[in-house]
């Protein structure tokens, strides 16, 4: 049955405007302006959820972002259905459709509520201690610890919203639109400076624009007024910009912030069409301004966490800015003077308060004073020690607190309520200033961190900074302001102030209670259920810092980051170790301060956008002939052609025979092209190959090798003499850009005497690579004024050329074996000059091949792959490529390192051939390889690095690294798989002609 | 994130940079003189200060060129920016 508790709309809510809402598959309605929390409120619902691990009934316990419990999924089963949203945020609109997560099969009636009656078993660091052992059966504990617990559901379809990111610049950003925001703002824009203000709320002027009370007045105006007409007057101001629901998620170091601005999640979903829905703004500000408030803190006694029990705090503005009371019999349990001003609030429009709990044996104070004229019992000194009620509270039991507050006397007394409000008085929100490097210092009169040490040019006032009073907020904004933005005039002459709080407070952070502390179940974090029980576990079994008693207990590791008990959690740790608080350090805050959608994350970079892919001016040609593609670094490389349902294997075995038999073609355009330019030239290529460059002939090509300075291999490829001082030099696909890198380090850091300069070509040239016997009659039609005689161009050297007048470079040079051309010409002709050639050798079934064939081909040869054959821990010697490197030369890099005790162990691992006993047998790559199965453990040897079926050979061929390889020839070793063991034999890494005759071969 | 100052362009965010290890230490002129110990110390051996660090950047989303910055780890401060060759502003 459903009441409605609107007694009377306030300016927030406009009640002409109805909205219907369905929650949990039921139809409510509620008023523009309302959040789903507040309509929820006005319905008499109060129980949304259930808790994390014990299931326990969970209702609305805050108003603000700081929510733990009321969080929900929108949008079911929708494509934007969203987990983890707090009900006290989200606005409502015609048709929002929410329900309750964590609970099966309701949240009326749950399955995992048995998990509170299993609690005595369930303490902190449950999961750690019951589900380790044994290791395997760790799947089937999964399963069922996933089944029962969880947040919410994902969404199983791609977002159908926009999201962006924005850069913003601005002189003085301002966090907060509070009172103190608002003043800071208004001072920084009217004093010339490009100000920016954001709050996380649709309207502005925090807790002090619902302020009515006659108790604290500005220049003799309520609060309120006072506030409207500040905030009237900064909307008009030209180098202000502000921006509402708006909410800082980062402050990172040197004034750089990430804020979320949320535009649409308020609308209707039909109006949402084709906006933007969230914008991810990366604020760089010369000045930050912290005003984001305090958080109200919550009580620490058992059975704290009933439906039905909010925070003071929030029950006053669910009346005052939403016109909905939370209850009908009010009770307000409290340590300090801010839950009178509740009663105020409450008793102002006649709303029942049953009674008022008061820790303090003394309350001095007007609005206390003024209360009790009211007849409202106060219970001075008292405490609650239970409540009652399973899914809303009913009833509390209250005891007078011992002199030194640690335990309860006298009687029991029980008191009806249907709403208890609590107060531990307030929590300067301390995140964002913590998240930018910020240290705090501990106020021990009112138990705070507040601001000490500012690491960027930055500042906090209002609460946040531990100004609680009206009085001091205002003092304090003004003339701190005066000093941060160095102004004289604050805009503010002569402001008078009026205030009915006084501060006293009596902090217990760990209420007692008549039962022993094993029998209790007071909350300290209500989303993920730790009791103070738990910390005081954590203690006992020898934890000490927060950081660890936090992640054993889960104190604080919730989607709040534990914004309500986080202190309560460092209380309890130093009442109970006997230290001072902040000797066990504070928690750490970190980024996100409220959740942010992956959406928001990733803004426009998503599907093809992700990741930016680079495709070679030949790609279109690939894509119109079936090409399938393969990703190598950010490129899209053609990788096989299949032809009339072929698979991978069929394609590749087709293209490698062809490349043999008669003419394959390859788009090599990936490779990375440095161009080198300097009189130094050759000298610097001497320093980082390991071979010798300084007699390379104009007009001649030589493969290189490069090292790391730590003598492994880093990087290969055939550099060309193109003139006196002038080289081109390639790279493998992946490594370009860091060879780049590594080579302009050690020409600007070590030689910078060294007359040598750097560009990258890599995008400038499309690269075609013609091979096979029928090579040369193909380039020949393509290129007819081009001399292939091997007197005038023999393997390993270069021409220029030109194609229908386009000037070319063609080299004769092979990654495959065979007889072979490559063409570079300037990209855009890419493509057409890749269609002469597949016109040309259309007599000579010249067939197209991708990465894969290249790979087979070269593996044939025992050609190795950086990357793939190599990793950080191969040398030259490794891979049996002594030859390669000069042993009379001075230094390259890397030379030094090929001596080291380490790199000239003879049981290093080493590049080595393997043949399989059957030559149907295919090894996997990456597969181990041993000598032994018998002995235990079995000792590792090696890994197979490349794997291929080899057409021209007819047989399998794999190269891997072994220890000790290289005097392994012809040795038997096993390969075991799962199923069965494999039987190999150590062979040389070249299979297929040994003496290169295809390559010299007279065409 | 950081701010850099790169000595070639000004002042840039961090992601256009790319870090590159500890500052001021030269590659041996003659690594061929050298013991593996004394190879092995320039090869590995580096300090990770907490506190004031000589550190190399290179600006490689911009100019590519290479530079020194003393940086305060504690607490990201970053106390000077020179040029490659330059002597350390401060010690
Ligand atoms: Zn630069």
């Amino acid at each position: 049955m459903s009441k409605n508790l609107r007694f009377k709309t306030s300016k927030l809510i406009d009640e002409t405007y109805r909205i219907s809402f369905k929650f949990n598959n039921k139809i409510y309605f509620g008023f523009k302006g309302d959040t789903l929390a507040s309509a929820l409120l006005a319905n008499d619902i109060h129980l949304v959820g259930r808790s994390f691990k014990y299931h326990r009934p969970r209702g609305i316990m805050t108003s603000g972002s700081e929510e733990p419990n009321a969080i929900i999924q929108l949008h079911d089963n929708s494509s934007r259905t969203e987990p983890n949203v707090r009900a006290t945020e989200i606005e409502i609109y015609d048709g929002l459709v929410a329900s309750s997560q964590n609970c099966w099969p309701s949240v009326n009636f749950d399955v995992g509520g048995i998990n509170n009656l299993l609690s005595p078993i369930l303490p902190a660091g449950f999961y750690y201690k019951t589900f380790m052992w044994p290791a395997s059966f760790w799947k089937k504990y999964e399963f069922f610890i996933r089944k029962s617990a969880g947040l919410g559901k994902s969404p199983k379809i791609s977002d159908p919203d926009i999201y962006e990111h924005n850069y913003i610049h601005c002189d003085v950003l301002v966090i907060g639109a509070g009172i103190s925001g608002i003043m800071a703002a208004k001072m920084a824009a009217k004093n010339g400076f490009k100000t920016l203000l954001v709050d996380e709320k649709s309207y502005l002027g925090g807790s002090s624009i619902y302020d009515y009370s006659e108790f604290s007045k500005i220049n003799n105006q309520i609060t309120s007024s006072w506030l409207e007409k500040e905030i009237n007057e900064i909307s008009k101001l030209e180098n202000l910009e502000i921006k509402k629901r708006t909410s800082v998620a980062a402050f990172h170091g040197y004034n750089f912030l990430l804020a979320r601005e949320n535009l649409t999640d308020h609308l209707p979903i039909n109006q949402r069409l084709n906006k933007v829905r969230h914008k991810l703004l990366k604020i760089r500000a010369k000045k930050v301004i912290t005003a984001t408030g305090s958080i109200e803190r919550p009580l620490i006694f058992d059975n704290n966490d009933r439906p039905g029990i909010l925070l003071s705090s929030a029950i006053k503005k669910y009346i005052d800015l939403y016109g909905v009371t939370c209850g009908k019999n009010n009770i307000l349990f409290t340590n300090n003077d801010t839950a009178y001003e509740t009663a105020m609030s409450l008793l102002q429009r006649g709303i029942k308060i049953n009674a008022i709990v008061d820790n303090r044996l003394e309350i001095d104070s007007k609005i206390s004073y003024e209360v009790e004229k009211n007849n409202i019992k106060i219970y001075k000194g008292y405490s609650v020690v239970d409540t009652y009620g399973y899914k809303r509270i009913n009833k509390i039991s209250i005891m007078k607190l011992s002199k030194d507050g640690q335990t309860v006397i006298g009687d029991k007394t029980k008191l009806k309520c249907d709403c208890l409000g609590i107060s531990g008085g307030w929590t300067p929100a301390v995140h964002l200033f913590t998240q930018s490097g910020g240290k705090l210092k501990f106020r021990e009169e009112d138990q705070v961190f507040i601001p000490d040490f500012y690491p960027s040019d930055q500042i906090s006032i209002g609460s946040c900074n531990g100004d609680f009073s009206l009085e001091e907020i205002i003092k304090n904004t003004i003339s701190s302001l005066k000093k941060f933005l160095n102004i004289d005039n604050s805009e503010y002459k002569t402001i008078e102030i009026v205030s009915g709080l006084n501060r006293s407070k009596r902090n217990i952070w760990l209420l007692p209670s008549d039962k022993s502390i094993g029998k209790t179940k007071s909350f300290v974090d209500y989303q993920n259920d730790a009791t103070s029980k738990d910390i005081k576990l954590a203690l006992r079994e020898g934890f000490r810092s927060i950081e660890h008693v936090k992640r054993y207990t889960t104190t604080g590791m919730g989607t709040d980051q534990g914004k309500l008990g986080n202190m309560h959690a460092l209380g309890i740790i130093s009442e109970t170790a006997g230290t001072k608080m902040g000797e066990h350090g504070t928690t750490t805050f970190r980024p996100p301060y409220t959740p942010l959608t992956f959406g928001t994350i990733v803004g426009r970079n998503v599907g093809k956008f992700f990741d930016i892919f680079r495709r070679t001016p030949i790609h279109d040609w690939h894509v119109a002939n079936n090409a399938e593609f393969e990703n190598v670094g950010q490129w899209k490389r053609a990788w096989y052609y299949p032809k009339n349902n072929e698979n991978i294997h069929q394609a590749v075995q087709r293209e490698s025979k062809s490349a043999r038999d008669s003419a394959g073609i390859l788009d090599a355009s990936t490779l990375g092209k440095i161009d080198i330019q300097g009189t130094d030239s050759s000298e610097f290529l001497n320093r980082v190959y390991t071979n010798a460059w300084s007699k390379l002939e104009v007009g001649k090509c030589r493969y290189g090798l490069m090292l790391n300075e730590d003598g492994m291999v880093y990087d290969d490829g055939v550099t060309t003499r193109l003139g006196e001082n002038h080289y081109l030099m390639t790279t493998t696909t992946g490594g370009a850009a860091n060879v780049l890198g590594k080579l302009e380090d050690y020409l600007q850091t070590e030689w910078p005497e060294l007359d040598v300069y750097l560009s990258t070509v890599t995008d400038h040239y499309a690269t075609i690579s013609v091979c096979g016997p029928n090579s040369k009659k193909i380039v020949s039609k393509v290129i007819p004024d081009l001399d292939l005689s091997d007197e005038k161009f023999p393997h390993m050297s270069f021409k220029n050329a030109k194609i229908n007048n386009i000037k070319c470079r063609v080299m004769r040079i092979s990654f495959t074996g065979e007889h072979s051309y490559e063409i570079n010409i300037q990209a855009s002709f890419g493509k057409s000059v890749w269609e002469k050639c597949m016109e040309a050798g259309k007599d000579f079934n010249i067939t197209p091949y991708g990465t894969e064939t290249m790979h087979l081909l070269r593996a044939e040869k025992g050609f190795i792959i950086v990357g793939q054959d190599t990793d950080a821990t191969m040398t030259p010697i490794d891979l049996q490529m002594d030859w390669i490197v000069s042993k009379k030369k001075y230094d390259f890099i890397g030379k030094r390192s090929l001596y080291r005790s380490d790199t000239i162990r003879d049981d290093r691992k080493q590049l080595v051939g393997l043949l399989t006993e059957n030559p149907e047998e295919i090894l996997e790559e990456g597969a181990q390889i041993v000598a032994d199965v018998k002995k235990s453990p079995i000792e590792m040897l090696g890994h197979v690095t490349s794997s291929y079926y080899s057409p021209n050979l007819k047989k399998s061929i794999a190269l891997g690294v072994v220890k000790g390889g290289k005097n392994m020839l012809g040795q038997k070793l096993i390969i075991p798989m799962e199923d069965k063991n494999i039987n190999v034999t150590v062979a040389d890494p070249v299979f297929f002609d040994k003496e290169g005759e295809r390559l010299n071969a007279k065409l | 994130m950081f701010l850099i100052n790169c000595p070639f362009c000004g002042e840039r965010e961090q992601s256009e940079f790319k870090a590159g290890g500890e500052a001021h230490i030269m590659r041996p002129k003659q690594p061929t003189e050298l013991s593996d110990d004394e190879w092995a110390e320039y090869l590995f051996m580096r300090k990770n200060i907490k506190g004031i660090q000589f550190e190399r950047w290179n600006h490689v989303h911009g100019c590519r060129k290479w530079f020194n910055m003393v940086r305060d780890t504690s607490n990201d401060q970053i106390k000077a920016v020179y040029k490659m060759g330059e002597k350390p502003p401060l010690k």
